[in-house]
């Protein structure tokens, strides 16, 4: 009996061993940093970044287009020549909108890749699975496309930024605009069961007061069925209904009250406003109509009528297959736009700790309707948003912008939006 | 194919074994110095075993030392999913007991640690105090619902228990959303960081560090499977997966012995997600889709049902099979929406392509395929001396299916 097994360990042993050896020459051993090589993924005439974004799963039918968008901006840019000297290389990592993928992801961009900087991960429960692991590594993780406020944690995350305003500052100014605008209706709310529909109610009970939304619902982004949640704000005989939603699920709630022939007033967070996406996924028919009246909150330039627009119609024309003009677009542009800014203020030579510097230096102006906040005690972009509206399908800012104060109160703004300078690609800053 | 050959190998000191061992430590057994003879050949074979893993162990830990810090990632990963695909291998190998629902819990592992090790942190605890208390408390829940499972799943038998576990996968999510407070729905739970300890933090980096406890972790856990595999209790197991009421007759009891194989197996799960936890930070569940939980029992059956160094080619394949595609993909410049398609569908087919060819080819798995001086030696032939075998002879991984 122990014969057989002595062998049988052995050759156990024996093949494992041979396995191991096989994969360890397959791999090479990292070479050691020198202090005076150039910061990783940075050449002579290349920057690389990466990015992780839902290209499949619940939240790409809403959000794919925005890296498509950052991509056809930083084209255009490297068709005048980059940014002093270097073009910018885009790896788009999908995650599918799972954090455990998302931790895999990045780690390969930042481990075997050996990406610059994250430009813009896409997700709160999906950034939040990588934020501890992306400040212990020191990549800069610029622009998060999300409005959790775990992002703006100067003291705790050095190495980390906000593009989107914040959840609580969202919630605070449509809870303002609901108590100018429509005093005396019954408040409620429906968020997404995380970190974004938490500080979405925050913010809105900042200003209603603890006990001023009627009735709060919640939702989980891998359940496809909203009827319970609505039903529940219907019977409560809610008046104007607060979204913290994903594009996909703001037309699922519109949609499915629709259909318990319940037409009411909408209030959602930008991360679900975008007007040609919800329109999509309600039909081109039916959208428009239960769209009419739609209030949401922005802070980046509206989709038609400005420079801005005017501009990333045109990139998007020439280097994005002519994809659907829509707030995804806006949104992925802008990123690029800010991100470049950045690398231009970083200098000649830009390390990490320079584009870190450029970023806290307060400098960059970005391109939305109200100046960024960037600074070295505010990691947070906007701490500020306008109130648009949907009418006759055309959805604009109505000339309301309120700024918060970050300690619970709002008041209105009259900020000036950041105007187009050098057709939209950021100089040298020396 | 293993069982078959070991017990007409063993013969009748296996049978003795089964018998002598129903009825009482020592108490049927023929002479004391049969008794004797076989403590000291239990004994050296626990040498052996231990001796082999601390051997593996070694050339793992040094091998760290020849990896980048994203392939030491990898092979954390390998090491984690090597507590589950151990587990159970074990389980379908041996007891021929399907489960489709580890990865729920590898879950309850991982949520088991990260309950605790946020509990600790609040409470001030860190270091090697907070990750064994941790790991202590995934053991402890994955055990508990394995045991549980267990018990429904020695009165199930072919596709009414892989039913029953898939339903525990699938409700997965639904029960994190519904727990949401303690649980934190889609998001998952996040756990504070673990550093390098200080001694070592000048000669490893962090992703080593993970690698390392990895492979310990999965070195405790498959040295203690191997143990019950090649020991009494994995005697009875296969004489229950091959002929239940033959094993009755000898006094093997058949229940006992499959909920201990559950619980046992459930335990390794629950190890590998406490160690995937404690190299991601985090747990969610979508780490625990079903789509996993089949790639586990893919992986088992690629690698060699009932064999550890089956499971372990099986867990290499599902962590390095999705990244060689992937970037495969990429360097082959394919436009941008097939790319996108491509993304995330591809590996599943590649995986259902490999079953069949693996199954086709080499029905013991792809340790079956290795050259024969490695797999095992199973060709020395018993011949003449071989009593009546409890089973008729029938190819080990057809087994389960065919309940």
């Amino acid at each position: 009996m122990s014969h057989r097994s002595a062998r049988h360990s052995r050759a156990i042993a024996v093949a494992a061993a041979s396995a191991m050896l096989i994969t360890l020459a397959a791999c090479s051993t990292p070479a050691a940093q020198s202090p005076d090589a150039p910061a990783p993924g940075v050449t002579d005439d290349t920057v690389t970044i990466g990015t992780h974004q839902p290209l499949t799963g619940p939240a790409a039918a809403g959000y794919s287009s925005i890296s498509a968008a950052t991509q056809a901006y930083f084209d255009y840019v490297n068709s005048t020549g980059g940014i002093n000297g270097r073009t910018i290389e885009y790896l788009v990592k999908d995650d599918g909108y799972n954090p455990a993928t998302t931790q895999t992801v990045v780690r390969e961009l930042v481990q075997d890749d050996d990406v610059f900087a994250i430009l813009n991960g896409l997700g709160t429960p999906t950034h939040t699975s990588v934020l501890d692991y992306l400040n212990q590594k020191k990549v800069p993780d610029l622009f998060v496309a999300s409005g959790s406020t775990s992002w703006n944690q100067p003291e705790k995350y050095p190495y980390t930024f906000a593009f989107n305003a914040d959840y609580v500052t969202e919630g605070e100014a449509l809870a303002q605009y609901a108590t100018d605008e429509f005093a005396g209706k019954k408040v409620c709310l429906l968020g997404q069961d995380d970190d974004f529909g938490d500080e979405f109610i925050t913010g809105a009970q900042n200003v209603l007061g603890a006990d001023g939304l009627t009735s709060v619902q919640r939702y989980s982004v891998s359940n496809q069925d909203v009827v319970a949640q609505i039903s529940a704000m219907k019977a409560a005989g809610c008046e104007i209904n607060m979204l913290a939603t994903v594009n996909g699920f703001t037309a699922l709630a519109i949609g499915t009250a629709a259909k318990l022939g319940w037409f009411t007033q909408w209030f959602s967070s930008s991360s679900g406003a975008d007007y040609p996406t919800l329109v999509g996924f309600l039909g081109e028919d039916v959208g428009p109509k239960l769209l009419q009246g739609f209030v949401s909150s922005n802070y980046l330039p509206a989709r038609q009528g400005n420079d801005w627009s005017e501009l990333f119609e045109k990139i998007n024309t020439e280097f994005n297959d002519g994809a659907p003009f829509d707030g995804n677009t806006m949104f992925g542009m802008s990123v690029g736009y800010l991100f470049a800014e950045a690398l231009a203020a970083a200098g000649e030579n830009p390390t990490r700790e320079s584009l870190l510097e450029a970023v806290t230096s307060g400098d960059l102006v970005g391109n939305g309707i109200l100046p960024l906040s960037f600074g070295d005690d505010s990691h947070a972009a906007y701490t500020g948003v306008g109130i648009t509206t949907v009418d006759q399908g055309v959805q604009d800012y109505i000339g309301t912008t309120y700024v918060s104060d970050g300690k619970g109160s709002v008041s209105v703004s009259d900020a000036e939006p950041v105007a187009v300078e050098n057709e939209g690609v950021p100089a040298s800053a020396e | 194919m293993s069982v078959e050959s070991e017990l007409s190998g063993r013969g009748a000191s296996a049978a003795d074994s089964v018998r002598a061992s129903a009825t009482g430590m020592g108490v049927g057994t023929p002479s004391s110095a049969a008794s004797v003879a076989r403590a000291s050949t239990t004994g050296r074979r626990r040498t052996r075993l231990l001796g082999t893993a601390l051997v593996l162990t070694a050339l793992a830990i040094g091998g760290t030392f020849l990896l980048d810090p994203y392939r030491n990632y990898q092979l954390a990963l390998v090491a984690a999913y090597f507590c589950a695909t151990a587990g159970l291998s074990l389980l379908i190998g041996l007891t021929g007991q399907l489960s489709l629902g580890h990865a729920a819990l590898m879950a309850v592992g991982g949520y088991g640690y990260a309950i605790t090790a946020n509990a600790l942190t609040d409470a001030g605890v860190d270091g090697v105090a907070r990750f064994a208390l941790a790991i202590l408390a995934a053991l402890g829940a994955s055990g508990l619902v394995g045991l549980l499972l267990g018990l429904a799943a020695a009165r199930l038998r072919g596709p009414y228990l892989a039913g029953v576990t898939l339903a525990l996968v699938i409700a997965l999510p639904a029960v994190t959303a519904v727990f949401s407070g303690a649980l934190g729905g889609d998001q998952g739970l996040q756990i504070a960081y673990d550093d390098v300890p200080p001694a070592l933090a000048t000669i490893i980096a962090v992703e080593q560090w993970q690698a390392w406890v990895a492979i310990g972790a999965a070195a405790v856990v498959v040295t203690v499977l191997s143990g019950i595999r090649s020991g009494v209790l994995g005697l009875r197991m296969r004489a229950v997966r091959d002929d239940e009421v033959a094993a009755r007759l000898n006094g093997v009891r058949a229940g006992r012995v499959k909920v201990f194989a559950f619980t046992v197996s459930a335990v390794a799960a629950g190890a590998g997600g406490a160690v995937l936890c404690f190299v991601t930070q985090s747990v969610s569940p979508g780490a625990y889709t079903l789509a996993f939980s089949l790639l586990l029992v893919v992986a088992v059956v690629i690698g060699g049902l009932g064999s550890m160094l089956g499971a372990l080619l099986g867990s290499v394949v599902i962590v390095l099979l999705p990244w060689l595609i992937g970037t495969l993909t990429g360097a082959m410049d394919l436009p941008a929406d097939l790319t996108q398609r491509l993304s995330g569908n591809l590996p599943v087919l590649v995986f259902g392509a490999l079953l069949i060819v693996v199954t086709l080819l080499w029905p013991a798995g792809i340790r079956g395929a290795l050259p024969a001086r490695l797999s095992l030696r199973r060709r020395v032939s018993p011949a003449a001396s071989s009593p009546p075998t409890p089973a008729p002879p029938t190819t080990a991984p057809e087994q389960p299916t065919q309940e």
